[in-house]
């Protein structure tokens, strides 16, 4: 039987047609980055496994924080709390739906439970129960998950692509997207202090330090600017700051002057500092994100400054709708736009559009 | 081990006379909508009078006493149930029965915790209440809480994976504090239970996971105590699952022989037919 199928959104290239590897001639090689996969910024230092040392350094004042994981201890950086506190880790085992159920459970009974697993498997996977064990009734759950956007050069199974998409319709579920870690430090005990459910998309590993050299501090609901400028302004969360951050730098050598304003928290949004800061914006607004262009944090903006009468030339740099594909992770983030290099080319390009109409 | 609910237990019934209480209060919240899931609230009145009247520690002033045995209803749908048995308690006020399932009613058709007293969690989305039983017995454990979590769960809820998940789970963790009660009604929305996704066999099941099971008749109140007592003072580390088989509408024989009984079909005027049915079976 032949099997028909729709045509895919999709840049795929036919599986029968052999690909040989490319010869670079210099005898390099971009190797697909393991999930354990850890961001590089250029020229920044870095932190070795934040969230598991800020979260193992503010249990020893908070003996209700309890650890969980299904099997993702080590690649979510939840181990550091494990070996800090033995017996406050519960390993749930390969097991998702179980583990936010039983999150779910140990916050009933007074806990503050840290779940941790790939953020592929919670949104997709326990939707229903984070959605009805924890969220309908706000339990403190705290969901934090390692891979969200495009992190890994698995393919699919591993970009939680929509992840935001996915959990901004849930009622009470607050949202953090931070940049680096120095956020990611900061983040933690702000998330464990708020009383209902939060999901945090982590970044794991060894991950960038930006923020400690601009006079920044993580406030849950809070968008802040890093930078000011005339001409563009770009909204950015997660580490799509940092990526905003850098183009900013090289368009200011081109005299292309860029406003760059950090909104982590996904949900509630910080409605009215962008708001204000779209009105005063000069020639355009971008919003960049790491996560699919549908369900965002670009739609988010666009349908809030829409909502407050605000229209200016709006762009959108995130991922394409369609299922992504496998590979080293420069070679996707450039491929699908969330380069430093593609960041600065298309805001020029968006200007040079907008100077020619 | 009971705490008296006040002018319930004081009484001294039967938990016969409990289980047709029980029955009333189901029949006439039913009667209230015209509507309902009576079959199961029927079914499962002997296995809910053995659980708040010899078995649970609690207090119905203080539904969330800290001191209290967990009662998680999963199947949504059998919250009739667990309102009548909660208004048996002294939990709920009687006076109430007239708002089942109105507005602003305290007993929504589904349960869910936010809107009743003694309602632990929300039902409904089926295979959740054994994974929070999971972590609530976790919790208890970690306060060196002694009291035991209860899940109560039905047939159906046995094909969805995650019950699985956390059947795996509270081996893995040594729960001996908790329990779960398997309704085994062999009925579910299009048809027999066991023609859809057949559990059996389910006790060699929940054995072969690890667990110490039981599999009793769930409308015989003297099989239901010995079961609920062997479960609670097993003395070994192994969780406890008690499967109940039950007669869908237990008690209203006229009820009991419908063809379909998950949500029964109860024309106006039987409401209070299947009141005096009852009414004549009074147990002294």
């Amino acid at each position: 039987m032949k099997i028909t199928k729709a045509p895919p959104h999709s840049r795929r290239k036919p599986k029968y047609e052999p690909r040989l590897a490319p010869d670079r001639g210099d005898g390099e090689r971009l190797t697909t980055s393991a999930m354990i996969a850890s961001l590089d910024a250029e020229g920044r230092e870095s932190v070795s496994a934040p969230f598991g040392h800020a979260l193992a350094g503010l249990a020893t004042s908070r003996p209700d924080i309890v650890g969980l994981s299904a099997d993702l201890a080590k690649y979510t950086d939840l181990h550091v709390f494990a070996q800090a506190h033995p017996d406050r880790f519960y390993q749930m085992g390969m097991a998702e739906q179980l583990l936010f159920s039983a999150a779910a459970g140990l916050a009933r009974e007074g806990f503050t439970p840290f779940a941790t697993t790939y953020a592929v498997f919670a949104s997709r996977r326990a939707y229903d129960f984070i959605c009805m064990a924890i969220a309908e009734e706000a339990l403190p759950v705290k969901i934090a998950c390692a891979l969200p956007g495009l992190i890994s050069g698995y393919g699919p199974s591993h970009q939680a692509t929509e992840d935001l998409a996915i959990f901004r319709g849930m009622p009470n579920l607050t949202i953090v997207d931070p940049c680096d870690a120095t956020e990611i430090a900061q983040a933690v005990p702000a998330v464990a202090a708020h009383p209902g459910p939060v999901y945090l998309r982590l970044l794991r590993g060894k991950v960038p330090d930006v923020l400690s050299s601009y006079d920044y501090r993580f406030e849950i609901g809070k968008a802040k600017h890093l930078r000011h400028g005339k001409d563009v302004l770009f909204i950015a969360s997660g580490f799509m700051t940092m990526r905003v951050l850098d183009a900013a730098e090289r368009l200011q050598a081109e005299a292309i002057d860029c406003t760059v304003l950090h909104s982590p928290t996904i949900k509630p949004l910080d409605v009215t500092t962008i708001v204000e800061a779209a009105r005063a914006a000069g020639k355009l607004v971008i919003v960049a994100e790491n996560h699919s262009i549908i369900g965002g944090l670009g739609e988010a903006v666009a349908s809030c400054l829409m909502r407050a009468g605000v229209s200016k030339p709006f762009r959108q740099i995130g991922l394409p709708d369609e299922f992504l594909d496998a590979g080293a992770l420069p070679t996707l983030h450039d491929q699908y736009g969330l380069s430093v290099d593609r960041i600065v080319a298309r805001t020029r390009a968006w200007l040079n559009e907008g100077s020619a109409s | 081990m009971t705490t008296p609910p006040a002018g319930h237990l004081s009484a001294n019934m039967s938990l016969q006379q409990r289980a047709w209480n029980i029955r009333r209060h189901a029949i006439r919240m039913g009667a209230v909508q015209g509507q309902g899931y009576i079959g199961q609230a029927l079914g499962a009145a002997d296995i809910l009078a053995v659980a708040y009247f010899r078995v649970l520690t609690y207090r119905p002033d203080n539904p969330e006493w800290e001191g209290r045995d967990r009662f998680l209803l999963s199947i949504g749908h059998y919250a009739i149930a667990l309102y009548a048995a909660l208004i048996e308690a002294g939990v709920l006020p009687e006076e109430e029965i007239g708002t089942y399932g109105m507005d602003n009613s305290r007993m929504p058709m589904s349960g869910m915790a936010a809107y009743s007293p003694g309602m632990e969690i929300t039902g409904g989305s089926l295979g959740h209440g054994l994974g929070i039983a999971v972590g609530m017995a976790l919790g208890l454990k970690r306060k060196k809480n002694p009291a035991i979590v209860y899940n109560f769960l039905s047939d159906g809820e046995l094909g969805e994976g995650s019950t699985w998940e956390a059947v795996m789970s509270a081996v893995q963790h040594g729960l001996d504090n908790l329990i779960a009660i398997v309704d085994f009604n062999d009925q579910q929305a299009d048809g027999r239970a066991t023609d859809a996704l057949c559990a059996e066999p389910i006790e060699d099941k929940w054995t072969a996971f690890g667990w110490h099971a039981q599999r009793v008749d769930g409308n015989d109140i003297g099989q239901l105590v010995t079961a609920f007592d062997r479960a609670r003072d097993l003395g070994d580390s192994r969780p406890r699952v008690i499967i109940c088989q039950t007669r869908m509408c237990k008690g209203v024989p006229f009820l009991e022989d419908r063809e379909i009984t998950h949500f029964v079909r109860v024309e106006p005027d039987e409401w209070a037919k299947a009141l005096a049915v009852l009414d004549e079976a009074m147990p002294q």
